[in-house]
């Protein structure tokens, strides 16, 4: 009688032990780290404006403060998106002709908002506040990445949660004092870990509730 | 063997095998005859036909929850579990009989599992898959379910709570389910390359080949297959102890009157051998009516069958008078609430029933008459599914739905989807078992071989 599989099966049996492992492993990893990423997750890429804001210019060459535009980010969750008015403190008198500007003034005549593209986008069951970082002492650099080097914006951190953890865990890696917070220049000096220690004591910050669920999932 | 192990009580019925069972061919030609014939029982298209119905309830009940959500069940507070827990432990307490009998006496070298064990352990992974199904669907959205139940090193750096029994479940659950796989799976081969060189067609012998992997019946096959078998019967028998013990934990770890209880592990266990034999015989009755199988699955198995009901049914019932006298012995004012209401409040109907159904009636198996009947004791494990049932609604419902703050004190009954989901289940797991039955070997032919005079010598 002749056989039921030709000879070659035997090598395909062998073979398929190893495939599975190997595709599994393979499908396992790829699942694990995809949202790790930075390609999924759009780190460093610049999101397109209706008017090309340069917070390298602004920030960087001219030196003007965060609050002088996000008005409300010491006392509210939300840091606040500038108005046309705050554009046009300076644009009604300086570049009042640059046609990159030609939103702002379309804008400020018709008096409809200026509809800005999102770049930090939180999913929706994460309730992320700007004024108790700020008032705790961390600044704005240490998420947002060097925002003075930024022509346009883009994400620097891709805002995973193990991200978030791996400050709420150890909230004197990233700590600064409170009057640094806005100083796009801070570099951790070379004792953070002893000083950060000592800002976190002094800034009253309760490590180990920073971990609850209900801190940022209400 | 020895003579003593021979000898037998004068009243107990002896034979494991049939009278029409004499030699190594008749076996295999009768068991083989029910998987390579063209010729299908008219019952079993019947039966399939039954299950398929199910299983398009089952789909439609589970796409109405998928778009519609958790709600369209009957939950809410107190009562903010119901069907599918009861569900899950009904049918993962059923599984248990499956690994008793393969693993367990196959230690205790109970040569009569033999007829029974390979259809057991099939009902023991139906059972399991069916128990899963609510656990993954009582999330709403399975898709990610697994995402939330297994601890896996994710990009948001947390882990599932280990001190939880829930996330223990998952792991007692699914070792059950894999050990349970290999276990069937390795008994399996031998008799898949029976099938092979048994069948005609080419296809066949290349589908049963395929599934036989290589097997050739040399001795040093069969040494290791042995040893393999015996290796996986040592790992399940503690999960015949631990599954149920670690679902009765879900319980018996809150702090909720009538679940705080340290009987639950062993009571739970005893349960699930309870439900599981019953369902062995409720499915086996009817298959050994179907297939004529009368010389494999003879009246010295039912009456043994019997007998192990008979003692789990009363460890189940001490577990029930327990709760009642560890209720009055707490003197707490909420154990002996809940006592009261179990039996007189607006339940008790169905905890008389479930005394009716899992302590009063089983009594009857105490008479080798309705043991060695097959009619009475399918109608006895008839009434065993319905009150192991009961008894996990009792538990569930029962506790939670008179809260410590009578405020918030509601009845619970299951929606239309809750009853079809259920069903559907049910004919997941009648179909899956009868497409076991007409497609694989349902019962372990090299090992019934074992149990003729011939076989006894070697």
């Amino acid at each position: 009688m002749a056989q039921v599989f030709h000879r070659s099966s035997n090598w395909l049996a062998r073979f398929s032990i190893i495939a599975v492992i190997g595709v599994t492993g393979l499908l396992f990893s790829i699942l694990l780290n995809i949202n790790r990423i930075d390609y999924v997750s759009e780190v460093g890429v610049a999101i397109d404006q209706p008017v090309p804001f340069s917070h390298k210019h602004h920030v960087e060459a001219i030196g003007i403060d965060c609050r002088y535009c996000h008005t409300s980010v010491e006392e509210s969750a939300f840091a606040g998106i500038p108005p046309v008015e705050t554009c046009m403190t300076c644009h009604s008198l300086i570049w009042t002709e640059a046609p990159n500007l030609e939103p702002i003034r379309t804008a400020w005549r018709d008096e409809k908002p200026l509809q800005w593209n999102r770049v930090h986008d939180l999913p929706d069951f994460v309730y992320f506040r700007h004024n108790i970082h700020i008032a705790k002492g961390i600044g704005c650099t240490s998420c947002h990445g060097a925002i003075n080097e930024m022509p346009l914006v883009w994400v620097e951190n891709a805002l995973n949660m193990e991200w978030c953890l791996d400050c709420h865990r150890n909230p004197e890696k990233h700590i600064r004092p409170r009057e640094r917070v806005f100083d796009v220049h801070w570099t951790p000096p070379a004792d953070q870990e002893a000083q950060g220690l000592q800002l976190v004591e002094e800034y009253d910050v309760r490590v180990s509730q920073l971990t609850d669920c209900s801190v940022c999932h209400l | 063997m020895p003579e003593a192990t021979e000898r037998r009580p004068y009243d107990q019925p002896t034979e494991e095998l049939g009278p029409g069972q004499t030699s190594y061919t008749s076996i295999t030609d009768k068991i083989t005859s029910v998987v390579l014939t063209p010729h299908t029982p008219i019952q079993w298209f019947i039966v399939v036909a039954i299950g398929l119905c199910f299983v398009g309830l089952l789909q439609i009940a589970i796409a109405y929850l998928l778009y519609e959500g958790v709600g369209i069940w009957g939950l809410n507070v107190p009562v903010g579990w119901g069907f599918a827990i009861i569900n899950f432990v009904w049918w993962i307490g059923i599984g248990h009989a499956g690994t008793l009998i393969s693993a367990v006496l196959l230690l205790f070298r109970q040569k009569w599992r033999t007829s029974i064990n390979r259809s057991a352990e099939a009902m023991t992974i139906f059972a399991v898959l069916c128990a899963g199904m609510f656990p993954v669907l009582h999330t709403g959205r399975p898709w990610l379910a697994l995402y939330w139940l297994f601890p896996y090193p994710n990009s948001m750096a947390i882990w599932p709570q280990f001190r939880s029994p829930l996330i223990w479940d998952v792991f007692a659950v699914g070792t059950y389910l894999t050990v349970s796989l290999l276990f069937w799976g390795v008994g399996l081969i031998p008799d898949f390359a029976t099938y092979r060189d048994k069948a005609r067609n080419l296809l066949t012998k290349r589908i049963f080949g395929f599934l036989s992997l290589g097997w050739r019946g040399s001795a040093i096959h069969w040494e290791r297959y042995e040893m393999a078998s015996l290796i996986l019967a040592g790992l399940s028998t503690p999960l015949v102890l631990s599954v149920h013990s670690v679902v009765s934990f879900d319980f018996a770890v809150s702090i909720i009157p009538g679940w705080h209880t340290t009987i639950f592990p062993p009571y739970f266990v005893a349960g699930a051998i309870y439900a599981g034999f019953a369902m062995v015989l409720t499915l086996m009755l009817p298959l050994r009516a179907l297939y004529g199988l009368h010389d494999f699955i003879t009246d010295r198995h039912l009456d043994n069958m019997g007998k192990v009901m008979l003692v789990a049914g009363m460890i189940v019932g001490y577990g029930y008078f327990m709760e009642q006298f560890m209720a009055w012995y707490s003197a707490s004012i909420y154990e002996n609430f809940l006592m009261d209401n179990r039996m007189f409040g607006p339940y008790g109907g169905s905890y008389w029933a479930l005394l009716t159904c899992n302590i009063f009636v089983p009594q009857l198996l105490w008479s080798k008459r309705v043991r060695t009947s097959p009619y009475l004791i399918f109608m006895v494990s008839m009434f065993i599914n319905v009150g192991m049932w009961l008894e996990r609604f009792i538990i569930v419902v029962g506790s939670m739905h008179r809260d410590y703050m009578p405020s918030s004190w509601d009845m619970y009954s299951g929606t239309i989807w809750d009853w079809a989901l259920y069903l559907g289940t049910m004919g997941f797991f009648l179909l899956a078992f009868f497409l076991f039955v007409r497609a694989w070997p349902l019962i372990a032919i090299h090992e019934i071989r074992t149990l003729l005079p011939t076989g006894k010598k070697h």
